[in-house]
């Protein structure tokens, strides 16, 4: 079943969590609400689940109009961030409530909860722990009886709230690719809220992300990563170098290089800052007579692994605004840098933003 | 070769380093108990000392009397009213309370609290004002033949008075901590508000609410002041347990007063034991729920 | 915007609060304002004359000093009995820990009596304070024990958890920095726990203002020399003087509302230090 979020706001007192948001979820996609906290992500996600309700605008599922839907009648699963498991119920119980709360008429019966239930325990692999209570069961465990209980109702969407965050590392890489194959499996539309960048990118179809109640980019992982729509997302998804620079009518001046910006054609002597990821950036010993590069010099290396980080410092930089550079451990062997080296670096992309857009002007480099 | 002797230490006067020394210890506790003894366990025990003084015989015969037996059924029935409407109360305050986000509930929550800072006797008192023949209803009342100070109502409303915060308070925090995931998580699952309520919301307080109850039934029970004034003192039809206790007394009949008073005290110790019982009980399941993972 | 309540799925908030603020009002709100309202009835002049006889007077000083006192004295022994029982082990201390709570439990008219027969000049206790010449029972100094036995509880009852939560980091932290016990004492638990023994000695001198069961029997009664106030409001009342029993109890009331307000200041500050700590 598909979503279609209208042009939604929502306010909590003085603060906008929500501001005229739109969003379609085809139907069978697994999609990503990425944001840092108080971005209205999981206000959205809530909304969209009918546990709050939106001041204006419309949430339409199958394109008929549920905004006024009672939660019950919208058929969902959500699964909270901490659970909220029922801790006086088993296992088995926690996982036949939505089943047993039905009206008689449509209530199943107790032989058929039962299949049912240990049907879902199986598919979540934990059919051992029927009779267990939820605080005998550890944080991925529980997550996954989380699950199982909102499949239980057979839900036309599932809704996951921060679905990993309270888990440690490990167990979270590990339930997020169960995650991916369960919904490849079952192929319900599904929306999970997360402030986890690498978990977004490595389990979602498409990825929204969002900052301060707006969305500021939505795509697949790999459109979100490449290309980045705004300094926010920039930011937001990865590392990232930050150059101050300047525009005018099509062309970019960073320092002493000057790059081609055919789109930033009718810029006229504008402020702007360039973003380059660490990897997009080229190290060489020499430079040919020219060429567009910064002289810099390597203030520290860090080799460990295939890829590795270098730290370095524009030469005629007063500020000694580190710069991060990714290059590979052969092309470290061919340049042997190391700490304290004079070289060339060039940007081999790079994307420009005009200031007025940018919050963060000045910051050298972004999580 | 030589032997090297060190001074021994004792595990008397090892001292750890957040420790007083052995002494100071024990000289804290000999003063702390001789306190507590001289101002609890003393009373407690003379009150039992007193009732049997005169042997099994006249405690028997002071506790079955028709006005202590009148007085014993008063203030159960009084008990029996006053603490399910308080734990009505109570369930009704936190649900609103804890559950939900509005203005002015910090104000409630202090006004639930005022009746334990009035004074027992001004509790009795506003009574008597409203209900009073003085009292703002009392011609009324009167012209329509409804007796209620110097009359059981005003017994009851005077120990709901005094007794409306204990169950509220209990359950205020308890459900605060639990928040409203579970709740959303059943509305979700499709729950209708009473089968929610009933599911998952009463057997997540249920602890709490008889931790509450027990420690209301004791006040309403043995709340001494406030029934004072409204009840008029009348034997055998407006008398509680504890005025009936202080008419005895005043009438010198010691024994008999200690007699009734000790039933009062035991229902002190029946209280305290079940409130620690059941915070024994919550203790372990803290640590049960903390350990197993 | 500007709601009274935040939009919850969550149903029963109208019944569940409508029904929470009549029974208040019924129950609580209405009776006390009667008590204001009758008192307005009379001029202000009536009423100080009303609530500053020398026989009033005299009530107030020994209500608040007798408060005051065994507030203090429950302020010492709190918490040296929260010290006690949170620190050290010794046979029977959780008997002892469930026993703290028992002047809420016992019927106060119960502690009366207890309290009387043991202080009288051929009790227990009294038979030998009687020779020193040290008289207890109908003078002042008894309605001071019978408020020391109510308030008992409440100084240990809010020091305890606060001592429990103190971790023992910072008294080991004191003691690498060269502290003795006894300025670990002072100069870092003590203020610590500060704030909880203010609201421990103003919770037990607030219930001691209004206290009557226990000490009507312990007191003797005597008009100026161990007549409490809220004693004097009942014997207005027997005399039919509803104006000057009213008048008194709006005193006792407003005196209530004023420590109930420093009670909330204080346990304010008390949360707040535990969560600065």
């Amino acid at each position: 079943m598909s979503i279609e979020v209208i042009n939604i706001s929502k306010q909590f007192g003085t603060f906008a969590a929500l501001h005229h948001v739109s969003l379609q979820v085809q139907s069978g996609e697994l999609l990503a609400l990425l944001g840092p906290s108080g971005s209205g992500k999981t206000t959205l996600l809530r909304v969209i689940a009918g546990l709050e309700t939106a001041d204006s605008g419309q949430v339409l599922f199958h394109g008929e109009d549920a905004t006024d839907q009672h939660v019950r009648e919208r058929q969902v699963g959500f699964v909270f961030q901490h659970y909220a498991l029922f801790r006086n119920m088993t296992i088995f119980e926690n996982v036949a409530f939505g089943l047993r709360v039905r009206p008689k008429k449509f209530r199943p019966s107790n032989a058929e909860i039962h299949s049912r239930v240990m049907k879902l325990l199986q598919l979540v692999q934990l059919d051992w722990l029927a009779d267990r209570y939820p605080h005998q069961l550890s944080g991925g465990q529980r997550q996954r009886i989380a699950l199982a209980r909102s499949l239980a109702v057979e839900p036309k969407v599932l809704l996951l709230d921060e679905p990993f965050g309270a888990l440690d590392a490990k167990v979270r890489k590990e339930l997020r690719s169960w995650l991916r194959r369960l919904h490849d499996d079952m192929h319900i539309t599904s929306v999970f809220v997360t402030h986890d960048q690498e978990e977004a990118l490595e389990v979602a179809d498409r990825v929204v992300v969002m900052n301060e109640g707006r969305i500021e980019q939505i795509g697949t992982p790999d459109e979100v990563y490449e290309q980045p729509a705004s300094p926010f997302v920039y930011e937001f998804l990865g590392n990232v170098n930050l150059f101050h620079s300047r525009l005018h009518q099509g062309r970019a001046w960073i320092g002493d290089i000057e790059v081609d910006a055919p789109e930033h054609a009718e810029a006229e002597e504008l402020a702007a800052v360039a973003y380059v990821r660490p990897h997009e950036i080229e190290v060489e010993r020499t430079t040919q007579n020219g060429e567009a590069t910064f002289a810099a010099r390597v203030i520290h290396v860090l080799s460990v692994g295939p890829i590795v980080r270098l730290e370095l410092v524009r030469q005629n930089d007063e500020e000694k605004t580190p710069i991060q550079v990714e290059i590979s451990k052969e092309r470290f062997r061919e340049l042997q840098l190391v700490k304290g080296d004079e070289v060339f670096i060039k940007p081999r992309r790079l994307d420009l933003f005009p200031n007025h857009k940018n919050k963060t002007d000045g910051a050298a480099q972004a999580q | 070769m030589s032997t090297i002797t060190f001074p021994v230490t004792t595990s008397a006067n090892k001292q750890h380093a957040t420790q007083e020394p052995a002494w100071v210890r024990r000289s804290l506790i000999g003063l702390a108990l001789v306190f507590l003894t001289l101002f609890l366990f003393i009373p407690l025990i003379s009150v039992f000392y007193e009732a049997f003084k005169k042997g099994v015989d006249v405690y028997l015969a002071a506790i079955t009397d028709p006005d202590a037996v009148s007085a014993i059924k008063l203030t159960l029935t009084v008990a029996a009213i006053a603490v399910p409407l308080n734990l009505v109360f109570g369930i009704a305050a936190a649900w609103a309370i804890a559950k939900f986000e509005f203005r002015g509930k910090n104000l409630l929550i202090t006004l639930i609290d005022l009746p334990f800072s009035v004074s027992p006797v001004v509790s009795g008192l506003i009574y008597v004002l409203v209900f009073g023949l003085q009292g703002w209803l009392g011609p009324w009342l009167a012209e329509h033949d409804i007796k209620i100070i110097f009359a059981v109502p005003g017994i009851v409303l005077a120990t709901i008075f005094v007794t409306v915060p204990f169950i509220a308070r209990e359950l205020i925090p308890l459900m605060q901590a639990q928040g409203t995931e579970e709740e959303e998580a059943a509305v979700v699952l499709g729950a209708s508000g009473w089968q929610t309520f009933y599911h998952v919301t009463i057997p997540n307080i249920k602890w709490g609410l008889l931790y509450g109850a027990i420690l209301c039934n004791a006040r309403a029970m043995g709340e001494f002041g406030a029934v004072s004034v409204v009840s008029g003192h009348i034997r055998g039809s407006t008398n509680t347990m504890p005025l009936h206790v202080e008419i005895l007394y005043n009438e010198y009949n010691f024994a008999a007063a200690f007699a009734v008073a000790s039933l009062l005290a035991l229902l002190a110790l029946v209280t305290l034991a079940l409130k620690t019982l059941i915070e024994f009980r919550n203790q372990q399941h803290q640590k049960e729920v903390t350990n197993e993972h | 915007m500007n709601t009274f309540k935040q939009h919850s799925i969550l149903p029963g908030f109208n019944l569940a609060l409508g029904f929470t603020l009549l029974y208040l009002s019924l129950i609580v709100l209405i009776p006390l304002s009667a008590a204001f309202i009758r008192t307005a009835e009379l001029t202000w002049p009536e009423f100080w004359s009303v609530v500053t006889t020398p026989r009033v007077i005299a009530s107030y000083r020994l209500t608040f000093g007798a408060s005051f006192a065994a507030a203090l004295v429950n302020a010492v022994f709190g918490l040296l009995v929260a010290w006690v029982l949170v620190r050290y082990h010794f046979p029977g201390k959780k008997l002892v820990d469930a026993l703290v709570d028992l002047p809420f439990a016992l019927p106060t008219a119960v502690a009366g009596i207890a309290l009387t027969a043991l202080y009288a000049g051929n009790g227990w206790i009294g038979q030998f304070l009687e020779p020193l010449g040290i008289k207890v029972a109908f003078t002042p100094l008894g309605i001071f024990v019978a408020l020391t036995f109510i308030g008992l509880p409440f100084v240990v009852r809010t020091v305890q958890p606060v001592l429990e939560d103190i971790e023992s980091e910072l008294e080991e932290a004191a003691a690498t920095l060269g502290a003795n016990r006894w300025q670990t004492f002072t100069k870092v638990i003590f203020p610590v726990l500060f704030p909880a023994l203010m609201t421990g000695f103003a919770l037990a001198f607030a219930r001691a203002i209004g206290e009557y069961g226990s000490v009507i029997f312990i007191a003797g009664n005597m008009p100026m020399v161990s007549e409490i106030t809220p004693l004097l409001i009942i014997t207005k009342l027997e005399q039919y003087d509803y104006a000057g029993a009213t008048a008194l109890s709006v005193v006792m009331l407003v005196i209530s509302f004023i420590l109930l307000l420093i009670i909330n200041l204080l346990q304010w500050w008390s949360r707040r230090r535990s969560i600065r700590a």
